[in-house]
């Protein structure tokens, strides 16, 4: 086993693809001799010729127009928009064109190109340097988003993209670069469009995804040492959404809480929780709660740690999902359910659950309202 | 380089002394055919077959004379959505071409790949980045084929069109930009469109050759597309040509000329008509008389009521498609609403 970044194993997914298919190329700003600015393809410019990696103008839409027709061409473009907010000027070719090619001609013409956009905050960035632009491209139809977690799942799930006849918005996490895993490469992880738990738990599902997984986890050790067994979710796919991992995780526990960086207002995460709570409503014993970036543009690096979602917030998260029913600020202290049996406490509210805390119990200590 | 000639642009007969008799009978046969088509698919607008329809009257010549340069086996066209007459002369399926307008299908229900002309679009400016790939895409495979890539003078103040440009001129790229400069964007004048008054005049600055022509004469459009496509081909890289021409009907069907222009500045144009300018000056060349113009004449016609019967009749797309072409296999979740939609919307 080696120590591989997600840095190193993404470039890697770049090399091995270029080696293993004719059809595929790699450009964008700074790709070539550089390498791009972090360095994810490093050394193909020189391993495979100018030919196939090499660096384009600053015109995104461009970059993102022209590999629409070399799709069209029969090529593989791989194209690297340099931060998630220099994508914005390609958001008219990927909403109106890429998106729509297939639909529009009646899957006359496919476009096979992967748009990878380094994005998310965490790194000390100047300003456009940091945005979780997820949402923009989730909410397009025709559009595959998906986003890796760890190095692993940088290699795999950029090969698969690259192989997909649908168009995939790559989103990579920039804070997760120089994460490092013991990885002997190439890897084949689970399939792109799957989520999946990296962490077993009984109490609570945490779903996150790209930059916030490992917080996630980490939140999940420090959880334990409070004593609450928390599950995670890595989504890894954003578009199509892997339903059935996350429903059957959330039934099981009966509560969840949704992590990402990005604005809550209108955020992913709000789709997150509406689906969990349609497909998972009779099992919910609280709330699915959202953690979130601030509702404001992405703030300068002297504030951002206050602005990104944080172990500790995620755990304030947790404790707000009505272990008690005490959640009300003004509520008087109640006792533990454990301690004191409750005469509203029915079996039959119960059941739902799994859980010997109903909702009766909870309005029974609910104050009463003005 | 030549400059635009603005409105002078139309005038005296076109030259025919260097084309063969079976090309500019091949450019009215083509011409007068587009032009009775149109009409057809305006009537049919009239008529609420088509719910809006937009009219290439006047750019006949810009259309047929490029596309019949195009070597249909190796040249690939990214179109926006007035290229009828280039669909046409390409030997596009006019049924599946009209209908888009017929509200069948966005894109049109040709296939583009095998007709090697893209899906019909409405966001000017976006596919002129297309066209530039296609033509990297070529290059690096070490072929002969051009882009050829259709906007116009409102397109022409896009970032997009732009950046395809500078792209193209950086990568030294085999495209041919061609530019329907018909005046009006919509409601928008030249004046207020292009700062310089040139489409053309900008090629300079990308490092490609520009040239303006008179877009109403077919074998000048001919001559100057031939040319760009020979240059394309032998490694010279891209043109711009700008074609100044008129849009003599509205926008679309649904748009009021009346409130941004006068009707004598139309009824001018009209004048200046290419299909009547290409017959007059096939006359006087001797490349064609009566006979010929008599025999197009019922032939376009014929073609005309044919592809109108067929737009016409063809069917309506099944409501299954609306699920069937989103991805390459259909997602669970489009399953699923596939399903609730059967059971809740179908009759």
């Amino acid at each position: 086993m080696t120590e591989t970044t997600m840095a190193q194993a993404l470039n890697r997914a770049l090399r091995d693809a270029l080696a293993a298919d004719p059809d595929v190329l790699v450009y964008g700003e700074d790709v070539g001799p550089l390498g791009g600015v972090f360095r994810v393809t490093d050394g193909l410019a020189a391993e495979f010729g100018a030919e196939r990696c090499f660096d384009s103008p600053l015109a995104e839409a461009g970059i993102v127009g022209t590999a629409v027709g070399m799709a069209m061409h029969g090529g593989r473009p791989v194209v690297e928009m340099q931060f998630d907010s220099f994508a914005y000027p390609a958001f008219e070719q990927l909403v109106s064109h890429v998106a729509k090619m297939r639909n529009r001609t009646q899957g006359a013409v496919e476009l096979p190109m992967v748009v990878r956009i380094p994005y998310g905050g965490g790194i000390g960035g100047v300003e456009h340097h940091s945005d979780s632009s997820e949402a923009y491209y989730a909410h397009t139809p025709g559009l595959r988003v998906v986003t890796p977690g760890n190095p692993a799942d940088g290699y795999s799930m950029l090969r698969e993209a690259i192989d997909c006849p649908d168009p995939v918005v790559f989103l990579e996490p920039k804070r997760r670069y120089w994460d490092r895993a013991d990885l002997e490469l190439p890897v084949r992880t689970e399939s792109m469009d799957r989520a999946v738990v990296r962490s077993s738990g009984t109490d609570v599902t945490l779903i996150a995804y790209g930059p916030m997984v490992a917080t996630a986890l980490e939140t999940a050790e420090a959880a334990r040492e409070e004593g609450i067994d928390v599950e995670v979710v890595d989504l890894r796919s954003l578009s199509p959404f892997d339903d059935a991992t996350v429903a059957e995780s959330v039934r099981r526990t009966g509560r969840a809480v949704v992590v990402h960086e990005a604005p809550m207002f209108g955020g992913y995460g709000a789709e997150v929780a509406a689906r969990v709570t349609e497909q998972c409503f009779h099992y919910l014993e609280a709330p699915v709660l959202r953690v979130g970036g601030l509702d404001i543009p992405y703030p300068p690096p002297k504030l951002e740690e206050y602005y990104l979602p944080s172990v500790d917030r995620i755990l304030d998260a947790m404790d707000r999902l009505q272990w008690e029913a005490d959640w009300f600020p003004e509520a008087p202290p109640r006792p533990r359910a454990d301690a004191v049996p409750l005469p509203c406490n029915d079996s039959a509210g119960a059941s739902a659950g799994g859980s010997d805390r109903s909702r009766s119990e909870v309005s029974a200590w609910a104050p009463s309202r003005p | 380089m030549q400059t635009n000639e603005g409105p002078a642009a139309g005038a005296g007969l076109p030259a025919l002394d260097d084309l063969a008799p079976d090309l500019s009978c091949a450019f009215y046969r083509d011409m007068l055919t587009a032009r009775l088509l149109d009409t057809e698919a305006i009537a049919l607008q009239r008529q609420g077959v088509f719910p809006a329809y937009v009219s290439l009257r006047g750019q006949e010549a810009a259309q047929v004379g490029s596309a019949a340069a195009l070597d249909r086996e190796r040249d690939f066209v990214f179109p926006t959505y007035r290229e009828m007459a280039v669909a046409l002369t390409l030997g596009v399926d006019m049924v599946g071409y009209l209908a888009s307008h017929r509200a069948l299908w966005h894109g049109g229900l040709y296939d583009p790949m095998a007709s090697r002309f893209g899906a019909v679009n409405a966001v000017v400016g976006g596919p002129v980045p297309h066209a530039v790939g296609w033509a990297m895409g070529e290059r690096l495979a070490g072929r002969r084929g051009c882009a050829i890539s259709y906007f116009g003078d409102g397109a022409s103040s896009e970032g997009d069109v732009h950046e395809a440009m500078n792209l193209a001129g950086v990568f030294h790229v085999p495209v041919v930009f061609f530019c329907q400069n018909n005046q009006w964007a919509l409601s928008v004048p030249n004046e207020r469109q292009i700062a310089g008054g040139s489409v053309a005049a900008r090629a300079a600055g990308y490092g490609m050759p520009g040239t303006a022509v008179d877009g109403n004469d077919a074998a000048a459009v001919y001559r100057a597309t031939r040319e760009a496509l020979e240059r394309a081909r032998s490694g010279g890289g891209p043109t711009l040509i700008e074609a100044v021409t008129y849009r003599v009907e509205p926008h679309s069907t649904s748009d009021d000329t009346t409130r941004y222009r006068k009707a004598a500045e139309e009824r001018a144009w009209r004048e200046r008509d290419p299909i009547t300018r290409l017959r007059a000056a096939m006359r006087a060349a001797g490349h064609a008389g009566d006979g010929f113009f008599e025999r197009a004449e019922r032939e376009a016609r014929a073609t005309a009521e044919q592809v109108r019967d067929g737009v016409s009749a063809a069917p309506e797309p099944a409501g299954e498609d609306l699920f069937g072409y989103v991805y390459r296999e259909p997602t669970g979740e489009l399953a699923r609403q596939r399903r609730v939609w059967q059971e809740e919307v179908l009759p």
